[in-house]
């Protein structure tokens, strides 16, 4: 018999209304995976009774010869950003410890609406802000992938959505919901070799989101082939009238909708994403890539967008200007956390609390955006970077004149050990060079998997689209999926 | 433009986050390094270019000024860290 935890969101819920297996069996397997896998710290909390109550509900309706639901008998893991009514949701932070939403976030709302039930909430970096996975104050995720080199160097399964990436690539759930900021679906599904698409911002309520950086957070899905994020993406998306900025439109039918052909397509190739360093590895990748976008009737042009290398500095005076904000609002009083030394007033209760909440990320971010928002600075910095914001939403919407979607690598490099770049922010700062500038410009973007480096770790090939283009994005995954071929997967050690 | 301890200092302060001195000491060349690099902005010409306000062109909506959600006060104390008589506490704040 298949073992049913190598199976995807669509094969799982086609099983199940086929009734080759049951919702109950998948929840079981699963949940068995979930409970042995502890050596990979992806999960914070485990929540087996929901997906159980979840796996209940879709084998009763079937029984009763009812309707399933679109996800029916898909157990997921949810990345701790999102609030779930009842469940402990930290944002793997010590400042939110203890705290339990009295609510549920609109975007897992959505998802158990949909039939899906819930494996656990997943490890991330703290308040989403990190490339690594370090960041938790709950431990490292470790990737489960490993160097073919001998050496079993604990690796980074990338970051912020890190336990989602891991827990996917190790068969503990077949989809997790992810959040990306300056692209933490991206490059953690590149980093363990699945894949994840950020979509146009406003497409997923930012509602019962821990906020990070309002203008930038959008949640996506994480799974291992394109169909099962379009699927995953359909459920996830949708207009909710408790976020100012969510788009009031009709949700797509992105599955329906997904052909690898792209005839009549032309997709740009960014000059300017040739950056300096660059293993000749992650180039030849990209190279493949264009040979297989071709192969699937896809025109390729070469476009510039001059102010890309622009991206991440605009980017990390934005984000912790909106972070130093938005996390104003861990005080001490309403919720997680309180430090009240003998004697303390008022604003020593805050300072005593949120220093011994954030972790060294967290505050150096708040500093970041405490200085650059200050007085006598705030024209030279912020406003300056929303300047240039501007010209690079621009680059992309020139580069829109001659092309319909643009190819480049997710990430400079494959995983790093862990460790490796902690020492040195801007070292880890430096990772996200190719996935900060769309979504500094709010547009749909994702990355496959595309093939492994010489040491057997894999690589993934990023695809931007044009605004609400999430169909072409998809549908360029899934051209790059069939060429790629990949099926590598890691060996469990765990 | 160095970031020096004083100045860690005084943006803990603002951003009221309790630090002591060896943390300034480590901080101020990290957060200087940083800086230092984000000065590169400034080279940008942005002359008659708006800042963007916006990412997706999107009209902010007016809803009706009625109440939809509400009456939840236990639930809204549910996770305070203190809670007395149906309200937050916090230290006394006026002598």
């Amino acid at each position: 018999m298949t073992d049913l935890t190598d199976l995807g969101v669509a094969a799982i819920r086609d099983g199940v209304r086929l009734g080759t297996f049951s919702a109950r069996e998948v929840a079981d397997a699963f949940i068995v995976k979930v409970s042995r896998a502890k050596a990979l710290n992806a999960f914070l909390v485990e929540t087996p009774d929901h997906a159980i109550a979840a796996a209940k509900e879709a084998d009763t309706a079937r029984a009763a010869g009812e309707a399933l639901k679109p996800l029916a008998g898909v157990p997921i893991g949810m990345k701790d950003l999102f609030c779930t009514k009842g469940v402990a949701s930290t944002a793997a932070s010590h400042i939110l410890e203890g705290f339990t939403p009295p609510y549920e976030s609109t975007v897992s709302g959505k998802l158990w609406n949909a039939g899906a039930g819930m494996l656990g909430k997943l490890n991330m970096d703290q308040f989403a802000m990190g490339s690594s996975n370090e960041t938790s104050a709950f431990g490292n995720v470790i990737s489960p992938w490993r160097r073919a080199d001998g050496g079993n160097a604990p690796l980074a399964p990338g970051g912020s959505s890190g336990g989602s990436s891991a827990a996917i690539a190790a068969r503990l759930c077949p989809a997790a919901t992810g959040t990306d900021t300056g692209g933490s679906i991206r490059q953690p599904a590149a980093f363990t070799g699945i894949s994840g698409i950020k979509p146009t911002y406003g497409r997923c309520s930012r509602w019962g989101v821990v906020a990070f950086a309002s203008s930038l957070d959008q949640a996506g899905p994480m799974a291992r082939n394109v169909k099962d994020c379009a699927i995953m993406l359909e459920a996830m998306s949708g207009f909710d009238p408790k976020d100012a900025t969510s788009l009031e439109l009709d949700v797509p039918r992105w599955e329906q909708g997904l052909s690898g052909n792209l005839r009549g397509k032309r997709v740009g190739i960014p000059k300017e994403y040739r950056v300096d360093n660059m293993p000749s590895e992650i180039d030849a990748l990209w190279q493949k890539g264009i040979d297989w976008l071709k192969d699937a009737g896809a025109e390729i042009v070469e476009v510039s967008l001059p102010h890309t290398k622009y991206a991440l500095p605009a980017y990390y005076i934005i984000a912790p200007a909106e972070a130093s904000s938005n996390l104003a609002r861990y005080d001490g009083v309403r919720y997680g956390l309180r430090d009240l030394p003998e004697g303390a007033n008022l604003l020593d209760m805050y300072a005593a609390t949120r220093a011994a909440g954030f972790g060294p990320e967290v505050k150096r971010r708040i500093l970041i955006g405490t200085y650059v928002l200050s007085a006598g600075f705030y024209d030279a910095y912020y406003t300056q970077a929303q300047k240039v914001r501007t010209l690079i939403a621009r680059d992309f919407d020139r580069a829109w004149e001659s092309c319909d979607l643009l190819l480049t690598p997710t990430a400079p490099s494959a995983a790093f050990a862990l460790g490796e770049k902690l020492a040195d922010p801007l070292a880890m700062y430096l990772n996200d060079v190719f996935t900060v500038p769309s979504s500094l410009a709010g547009l749909p973007a994702m990355s496959v998997p595309g093939g492994l480096d010489k040491s057997g770790l894999p690589l993934g090939l990023q695809i931007i689209g044009k605004a609400l283009d999430e169909q072409g994005v998809l549908n360029a995954g899934l051209a790059l999926e069939e060429r790629a071929g990949f099926v590598a997967r890691p060996e469990a050690w765990w | 433009m160095s970031v020096d301890t004083a100045t860690v200092r005084k943006i803990a302060s603002l951003a009221r986050i309790a630090i002591t001195e060896e943390e300034a000491a480590r901080i101020a060349p990290e957060l200087d390094n940083i800086m230092g690099w984000i000065e590169q902005l400034g080279e940008v010409d942005v002359t008659g270019i708006e800042p963007m306000t916006a990412v997706i062109p999107n009209h902010l909506r007016l809803r009706d000024d009625v109440v939809t959600d509400g009456g939840v006060r236990d639930a809204v104390l549910s996770n305070a860290p203190q809670a007395e008589h149906g309200f937050f506490t916090v230290p006394k704040v006026i002598e």
